[in-house]
């Protein structure tokens, strides 16, 4: 059984169905229940709107300690604000993240930004961009390297530990958008809405055995 | 090398079936929603929209069912607009599968509509739809309605504070050029583009392949929207994609 993690944070439709789509003959379950989501075998935490926002309905939901929970040992997939509140700050607000990752989250500068060919480059950074594989990972498996997913998003994670990396895209200068530390993978842009490519990395999710 | 620009086919939606007009009349039958989102999905669109255009609490039932329908089917952004009034109905529409909800007609009678999604929702999600129409040389008005009713506010203008109010992307559609198939309303694109910092979706005019080429190089716009050269058969998404890839613009193959 797969638990997608609901706090409250709206649209999990997508990423269950996505999973379901990938993995028609296991349980997907978009859930709140902390023995649900203890029993799990692997764990997904998606996640939209703001940072402090999240973790006020992480807190709200009573779930702060089973996500923490959750960290430990099974796969798990951390999906845009999935991934950044396992950090430990961001310039979104006040509020702490998880703090499971070293470092913090950072916006795109609010002006200035230039693309190669001298046009503006808009914030929030939405659409299609290409991914670096910035090293081996089971998730990437089958994808090809700068393979293309989508992003919509104003907010990165910028990690103290380069280890950590393990997908960065240009915009117009490198960022971190995919970060892995045993069992644990997260991405910034959405698999569940980047088409084949997407499915293939949740494919690869729901096989993979929690091992780098 | 970075992000693709974006080729988004529209769906224009009333009583549950594809339609399409001319200048926001006429309603011609365009075929299935699911069908047709399948048929896009298939030929590589980076993104659909869905308008409700006869949003109405009648219809608002079909629209859900719909957006639920396409999807569990597609795995690609959707957009839906049409009718969007309250808090309550973006969560809904987000609930249903919809990755991104654009307000109009709304968002010009509360304004205050937009900073209160985009802080619940993160701005990334709220599509601030503009329908403008030319009244004197380099100068637009907003209509709302569905085209019916003029509202006084300069498009540009608008469009500033639209997104000084929180909303992260802006839906720009040309009332002029909307069905006629004579190009986008370049300097309406090019306006809206210099005096925003969010991404700009070009809409209303395309006839040709060359008109959305024309929309991202002189327009300036991030993505453009299409309707009309798709639904019958005319192009296929990938024509279009290769002939921007021809014009040296960064698509996703």
């Amino acid at each position: 059984m797969i638990a997608v993690i609901d706090y409250g944070t709206g649209n999990l439709r997508s990423v269950a169905k996505a999973l379901q789509h990938v993995a028609p003959d296991q349980s997907i379950v978009v859930t709140a229940d902390p023995a649900v989501i203890r029993q799990a075998e692997r764990i997904v935490l998606p996640g939209q709107s703001a940072m402090p926002d999240c973790m006020r309905c992480l807190a709200d939901s009573g779930l702060q300690q089973v996500v923490r929970d959750a960290l430990v040992e099974r796969p798990f997939l951390g999906i845009c604000l999935g991934l950044q509140i396992l950090f430990e700050e961001s310039d979104e607000g006040p509020t702490r993240g998880l703090g499971l990752l070293p470092g913090r989250v950072v916006r795109f500068p609010e002006y200035g930004m230039v693309g190669a060919s001298g046009e503006r480059l808009k914030v929030p950074h939405m659409g299609w961009n290409r991914v670096r594989q910035v090293r081996r990972h089971p998730l990437w498996d089958g994808i090809a390297d700068e393979t293309r997913f989508y992003f919509a998003h104003s907010y990165y994670p910028d990690p103290l530990d380069s280890e950590l990396i393990a997908g960065a895209a240009d915009y117009p200068s490198p960022f971190t958008c995919a970060v892995a530390r045993a069992n644990i993978f997260a991405t910034q842009f959405h698999p569940e809405k980047s088409h084949h490519a997407g499915l293939k990395l949740l494919a690869n999710f729901v096989t993979w055995d929690g091992s780098a | 090398m970075g992000l693709a620009k974006r080729i988004i086919p529209c769906l224009d939606v009333a009583a549950g079936r594809v339609v399409k007009g001319v200048n926001f009349v006429n309603l011609r039958d365009a075929g299935d929603p699911v069908e047709v989102a399948r048929r896009y999905d298939g030929q590589g669109a980076d993104e659909l929209a869905f308008l409700d255009i006869r949003a109405s609490v009648e219809t608002r039932g079909l629209l859900y069912d719909m957006i639920e329908a396409v999807a569990d089917q597609v795995f690609i952004p959707l957009t839906v607009g049409g009718g969007v009034n309250t808090i309550d109905d973006i969560r809904a529409l987000l609930n249903a599968g919809a990755d991104k909800v654009s307000i109009n007609t709304a968002g010009v009678m509360h304004p205050e509509l937009f900073g209160q999604a985009a802080g619940r929702y993160g701005a990334q999600c709220i599509v601030a739809a503009i329908d403008a129409k030319q009244s004197a040389p380099e100068s637009w008005e907003v209509y709302t309605h569905g085209g019916r009713n003029a509202t006084g506010i300069d498009a540009v203008d608008w469009a500033r504070e639209v997104v000084a109010r929180g909303a992260g992307e802006i839906l720009l559609t040309s009332m002029d050029r909307d069905g006629a198939r004579t190009g986008f309303d370049l300097a309406l694109t090019r306006a809206v583009v210099d005096a925003v910092d969010v991404p700009v979706i070009a809409s209303g005019g395309v006839g040709s392949l060359g008109d959305l080429v024309a929309g991202i190089r002189e327009g300036g716009a991030d993505a453009v929207l299409a309707a009309s050269i798709f639904h019958y058969g005319e192009f296929t998404v990938g024509q279009a994609k290769a002939a921007m890839a021809a014009a040296g613009i960064e698509i996703r193959s």
